[in-house]
């Protein structure tokens, strides 16, 4: 027997509005990613890429279609359900990083520990090694307003990985960041990657970044218009 | 969880501090106001009935006249007589004691000095009648009543402005232009319910009164002291129907006197005050109510402020009951802290008016314990239903919030 894919999609469609002002932002899409794998989403504005990191993340259902999360239909999943898979299998980091305000780095990688009701001390442990493994040792009493772009970023990659996900789904991380601080934040992606085994699954705009992915899935109009394999250096 | 509940509120109270201070006023006054009545009031009518307990226990009072409330409101009638007092004597049964009394404003003076008192001439079983206790000498001897001796009794009040330091007791005390030996010296029983000092009088043989104070015989009052509580309504009606019998009250005339039951004055004086002390707790709570509404109102601006830090934590993998409870947790936090702020607040009010009306301080730990609770129910009540629509937010679009 083998292991079904981390995610698979059939025919997974996400319409907006009805009638004339139907939008279909998501198509009928069929995509399937395994574990370990490093994707980049690209693809022009409204496409429909943040529709589908909403869905595959299960902040957002699908309309039509169905998507299997590690062989589990997720589509009729309630509300705390999908609340628990985000907890236990996928972390998310945004373009605009959504730490709490005047909250220490360390409070916000806390964060998903204490909605999983684990212990202060070993929360704690959990989140310094976090923050160290995302470069960030000794800031950990920091509060966003006291780091730069890309060390908040960092933060929020922290707490996205302090739970062990499975997948770690990030929207235009380097949307908001300058071209040096970009490719430390894609090394550090690649590196979670290849070491952690975390899949990846990341949308952006430019082609530098998506180059650190070993495939690429280019989205228009809310369909697929392409897959491609990096081949392997 | 809970733990991490109550210390999240306390952060992000402590971060909204001018915010919440604003919110906290309207539980802080609800409580306060609640808190300050309640306890002024039962402390007002814990005085009243202190006072009125003073007057003597199961008194029954008899006036000639039918008379309005309060103290010598009798319209004018017939007053008693000896042979009133005579007939009660022998016709009614337990009664610890039974004294005439006749009243009159008077100056009395000693040496230098002289006040304005009230002179009651009485027999020697008022004392009982009426609680009195001698701080020092004695009573009325029967001889001295019989024969209306120069004798008198006075109260401390008497003793602290005519007599100083000096002993009273074998001082000639003048009377208008009667002179008598002070024989006796009464313990203070302080202000009536009624505001009268009580200290300020000159007792006499009711003989000695009539013949040297008054110029008549008449018996302006008799004070009767029931020997059981049980007792005195029964005791009430045979004074009823012995006064009808002796004034010649024929059958469907109205009676010409008057029989107070000063025990049943006492309890409605009491509950009056403790329905008052209600009616104005009820008013205060009023306040408690606009507290909630200001506690709902600030927690809807917080939940609308703080959307993307709820879809964050919906997104990271909390669940809706673990975002409503952060939410209740700080209301009732917010609530509890104005309920406790105003329960100090109350106390320190209640405590500067009971010295400022000297009324006893009359904290009561269950009305204190009840403020905090009901204040920790406004939180929950009030904190509710913008905790509930901070808990059913959709994640992307709370997210996408400004
Ligand atoms: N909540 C929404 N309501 C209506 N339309 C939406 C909503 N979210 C997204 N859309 C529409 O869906 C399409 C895809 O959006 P999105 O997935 O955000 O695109 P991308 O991330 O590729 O820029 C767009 O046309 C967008 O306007
Ligand atoms: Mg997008």
């Amino acid at each position: 027997m083998t292991e079904p894919p981390l995610i698979s999609f059939r025919g997974v469609a996400r319409h907006y509005g009805e009638g004339g002002g139907l939008i279909r932002a998501l198509a009928g899409v069929d995509l399937t990613i395994s574990r370990g794998e490093f994707i980049a989403i690209m693809g022009p504005s409204g496409s429909g890429k943040s529709t589908a990191m909403n869905i595959i993340g299960c902040l957002d259902r699908s309309t039509a279609g169905v998507y299997r999360f590690n062989g589990v239909d997720v589509t009729g999943l309630t509300r705390d359900q999908r609340a628990l898979l985000r907890r236990n299998y996928l972390g998310f980091v945004f373009q605009g990083y959504n730490l709490l305000a005047r909250t220490t780095a360390i409070e916000n990688v806390e964060l998903p520990l204490i909605y999983r009701g684990m212990g202060r001390r070993e929360r704690r442990e959990r989140a310094v090694h976090a923050l160290h493994r995302v470069g960030l040792a000794g800031r950990e009493h920091h509060t966003p307003a006291e780091l730069s772009g890309g060390q908040q970023q960092r933060v929020a990659i922290a707490r996205a990985i302090v739970t062990d996900p499975l997948v770690l789904l990030a929207d235009e991380p380097t949307g908001n960041l300058d071209t040096s601080r970009s490719r430390e934040i894609m090394q550090l992606l690649t590196q979670l990657n290849l070491e952690q085994g975390i899949t990846v699954v990341m949308v952006t705009h430019e082609a530098d970044m998506a180059a650190f992915a070993a495939r690429t899935i280019r989205f228009v109009d809310g369909r697929i218009d392409a897959d491609t394999r990096r081949e392997a250096a | 969880m809970l733990w991490e509940a109550v210390k999240l509120a306390f952060q992000s109270i402590r971060r909204n501090a001018m915010r919440s201070v604003l919110t906290l006023l309207g539980i802080v006054i609800g409580v306060a106001a609640v808190i300050a009545m309640v306890t002024i009031g039962s402390g007002t009518s814990q005085k009243v009935q202190d006072n009125l307990a003073k007057l003597g226990s199961n008194m029954l009072i008899l006036r000639p006249g039918q008379s309005t409330f309060g103290p010598g409101g009798a319209t004018e009638a017939r007053a008693f007589d000896e042979r009133t007092v005579s007939a009660l004597r022998s016709n009614l049964t337990g009664v610890r004691a039974l004294a005439p009394t006749a009243q009159k404003n008077a100056k009395v003076v000693f040496g230098a000095l002289n006040y304005d008192t009230t002179v009651t001439g009485t027999d020697s079983s008022y004392f009982a009648a009426q609680d009195w206790s001698f701080r020092e000498g004695r009573p009325f001897s029967d001889s001295e009543i019989r024969s209306g001796g120069s004798v008198c009794v006075i109260g401390s009040t008497i003793v602290s402005e005519l007599f100083g330091t000096l002993d009273p007791l074998g001082s000639r005390l003048r009377v208008g232009s009667f002179a008598c030996d002070v024989i006796g010296v009464l313990d203070s029983k302080g202000q009536s319910a009624f505001g009268t000092d009580q200290d300020n009088t000159v007792l006499m043989p009711l003989r000695t009164f009539h013949r040297r104070i008054a110029g008549n015989t008449r018996i302006g009052s008799i004070s009767i002291s029931v020997a059981e509580r049980n007792d005195i309504p029964r005791v009430q009606a045979e004074t009823e129907a012995v006064l009808r019998e002796v004034r010649r009250v024929g059958n469907g005339e109205e009676d010409d006197f008057t029989v107070r039951d000063m025990t049943q004055i006492a309890n409605t004086m009491a509950m009056t005050s403790t329905l008052l002390t209600g009616l104005l707790g009820a008013v205060a709570a009023v306040s408690l109510l606009v507290g909630g509404i200001g506690i709902m109102n600030i927690m809807l601006v917080s939940v609308t402020e703080r959307t993307r830090e709820i879809g964050i934590r919906l997104a990271i993998g909390a669940l809706e009951r673990q975002v409503l409870s952060q939410f209740l947790v700080e209301s009732i936090v917010l609530a509890l802290f104005g309920g406790i702020i105003g329960i100090m607040i109350g106390l320190a009010l209640a405590g500067a008016a009971s010295i400022l009306m000297d009324v006893p301080f009359a904290a009561d730990i269950r009305v204190i314990a009840l403020a905090f609770v009901v204040s920790a129910a406004i939180g929950v009540v009030f904190g509710y239903f913008p905790a509930r629509r901070a808990a059913r937010l959709d994640p992307i679009e709370a997210l996408r919030h400004e």
